[in-house]
């Protein structure tokens, strides 16, 4: 007898955990995609059968599926093409988390700060952020580009510029939203010092608009990646990022149509799971935030 | 609505304004224009000459003024690449970008607002998924590698169309379409949710009741009250419009301004990157402000904010 109840216990928490997981709705497709980039890119080293970067020019041109040991082929220097698109995900994941992660650090604390402030501190941020969000991010790139000269940190600077703004403009909305409310009130009241209040009694009140604000700009901010890349003005021509096999492999497309074919589908399907990921994710945790893009 | 404009075009003037100032930075920060076009092997004595030439020599605050006042008149130098006046060349790559701009622009609006109202209008049918799929597509894959495709396809496969430079008709289909795809994205996902919304009104319900045929509830009732919100997403396009014609002017040679652009960065041509990116600038700057206005003259309630 004492052990039907916790059968049932049991059976009813599985229950309960199936129906949860089937009224999430999840969207597995996306899911599956951006768990099997995130494998490559944290196992790149581990996945690629061949050095992305090595010259092997007896092996070049080899079209996919010609010789097993280069599965989507290799370009014109005889790289091979799988593990160049396996490290690819890897320069992607890197460049755009970096510049995403400080992008949200620094955004949130000075979303956090203006709208709990307010005052000349808030109107200065703000007006920084509205410049930074008013005018085309490649212009800006390209702008910051000319300043640095080209390279990583030039293209990581470049999309933290409209990072972080996004970042200020939506925290901030919420800050004011929550901050003249009887919580934030009392706590000031019994002497909590503002940093624990920012933190312990506004900051989680963020942390919806912050995760819907991060799916929607992964996206955006791989795409700028690649676009900046494909330009030239990224990284060192021949590594191993998706925009710069696109550029390698378009002056011989006629020739060597696989060279720009895959690495395009590779971002396409990527951001295409992001975006319906960041809908899905919009959709069930703030039906107002619906109609943000 | 008066003091709307004038706080809004004030605005516009600062933000150019702003916009010269990191320009003319940019070009001090980055090194020393008369090294860079002297060379490194070089005696101090032509180097001060050089200095002294292109006016280097002066206070910066003073350099500033005389750049602005030069940029006012028109004038952005030499570039030091072709060695012929920026300004001339700007004006000769600027009406390019223009038109492939303004054709993709049109051709958005035409194809998005539609398929989007459809979308709504059939709302859950296979219909409505593909228009979502076409749409989120067009977001989702870069502008530059669309591009790569249809040359391979319509240039090399079937052979149907030019795939570079700026000629008639035809050279147009390609590099306008790959820009329309990314700008209509936004507007089918906008006028599906405004017409949803609006589908769901009372006067809608109303106009229904009253026995008004299907066709003149959806185009006449309902579209008009739909079409509101998609005026402010139109300086949206235009940002992604600039955003794509350049690396997409890159693959199709089209002889435009962001093509100059990134020449001159390449080459660090000075005088071509401060015209190419102020006019850049001053265009995207003066059309969302006409944008602005516009809306809030539909839209009253902006005007007080």
């Amino acid at each position: 007898m004492a052990e039907t109840p916790t059968l049932a216990k049991n059976s009813t928490d599985l229950l309960t955990i199936t129906r949860w997981i089937r009224q999430m709705k999840l969207p597995w497709i996306p899911i599956v995609i951006m768990v099997v980039l995130v494998i490559c890119a944290v196992f790149a080293p581990l996945l690629a059968p061949h050095d992305p970067l090595e010259i092997d020019l007896l092996n070049s041109r080899i079209a996919p599926g010609e010789d097993w040991s280069y599965p989507l082929g290799t370009d014109i220097m005889g790289r091979d093409m799988l593990s160049r698109m396996i490290y690819g995900a890897q320069t992607a994941a890197k460049i755009s988390m970096l510049a995403l992660v400080v992008g949200m650090v620094v955004g949130t604390f000075l979303g956090l700060w203006a709208g709990y402030k307010g005052g000349w501190l808030d109107t200065t941020i703000m007006r920084f952020a509205d410049a930074a969000l008013g005018f085309p991010t490649i212009l800006a790139a390209l702008i910051v580009v000319v300043i640095l000269g080209s390279g990583i940190e030039a293209i990581v600077l470049a999309m933290f510029i409209t990072v972080w703004a996004r970042f200020a403009r939506m925290i901030r909305g919420d800050v004011l939203a929550v901050k003249d409310q009887d919580f934030v009130t009392l706590a000031r009241i019994t002497g909590v010092s503002t940093p624990v209040i920012i933190w312990r009694h506004i900051f989680p009140n963020t942390v919806n608009t912050l995760m819907v604000v991060t799916s929607i700009l992964v996206g955006q901010v791989i795409l700028l990646e690649a676009a900046l890349s494909f330009l030239g003005l990224g990284l060192e021509p021949g590594a191993a990022a998706w925009g710069i096999m696109v550029a390698e492999g378009r002056t011989v497309i006629l020739q060597m149509w696989w060279l720009a074919l895959f690495p395009g589908v590779a971002i396409t399907i990527l951001v295409l799971a992001l975006n319906f990921f960041g809908d899905w994710l919009r959709d069930s945790l703030d039906p107002k935030l619906r109609r943000l893009q | 609505m008066q003091r709307f404009i004038l706080i809004r075009a004030f605005q516009a003037v600062a933000t150019l304004w702003i916009l010269s100032v990191v320009v003319f930075a940019s070009v001090h920060l980055t090194g020393d224009p008369a090294l860079y076009l002297l060379g490194p092997e070089t005696t101090d004595e032509t180097y001060a000459q050089m200095k002294k030439n292109l006016g280097l020599d002066r206070p910066l605050i003073i350099q500033y003024l005389s750049f602005a006042n030069d940029v006012i008149h028109g004038d952005f130098g030499i570039s030091t690449y072709s060695g012929r006046s920026a300004r001339d060349i700007l004006f000769e790559r600027f009406p390019a970008t223009l038109q492939l701009a303004g054709a993709a622009f049109v051709l958005s609006l035409l194809l998005g607002i539609p398929l989007g109202i459809l979308s709504a209008v059939k709302r859950d049918t296979v219909f409505d998924n593909a228009a979502k799929l076409f749409a989120v597509i067009g977001i989702s894959a870069p502008p530059f590698w669309i591009a790569i495709m249809l040359v391979l396809l319509f240039g090399g496969i079937l052979g149907w169309l030019p795939t570079f430079g700026r000629g008639g008709i035809s050279h147009f289909i390609l590099p306008v379409s790959v820009l329309a795809w990314a700008g209509m994205a936004g507007y089918v996902r906008l006028a599906r949710s405004a017409m949803l919304e609006v589908l769901d009104s009372d006067y809608v319900k109303f106009a229904r009741v009253k026995g008004l045929r299907e066709n003149s509830v959806i185009w006449k009732h309902a579209l008009r009250n739909a079409l509101i919100p998609m005026l402010t997403f139109a300086g949206l396009t235009l940002a992604g419009l600039l955003n794509g014609s350049i690396a997409v002017e890159v693959v199709f040679a089209w002889p435009g301004l962001g093509r100059l652009m990134l020449q001159g960065i390449t080459s660090r041509d000075f005088p071509i990157i401060q015209a190419t990116v102020l006019a850049a600038g001053f265009f995207y700057i003066f059309t969302s402000l006409v944008v602005d206005i516009l809306y809030a003259y539909v839209n009253p309630r902006i005007r007080f904010e």
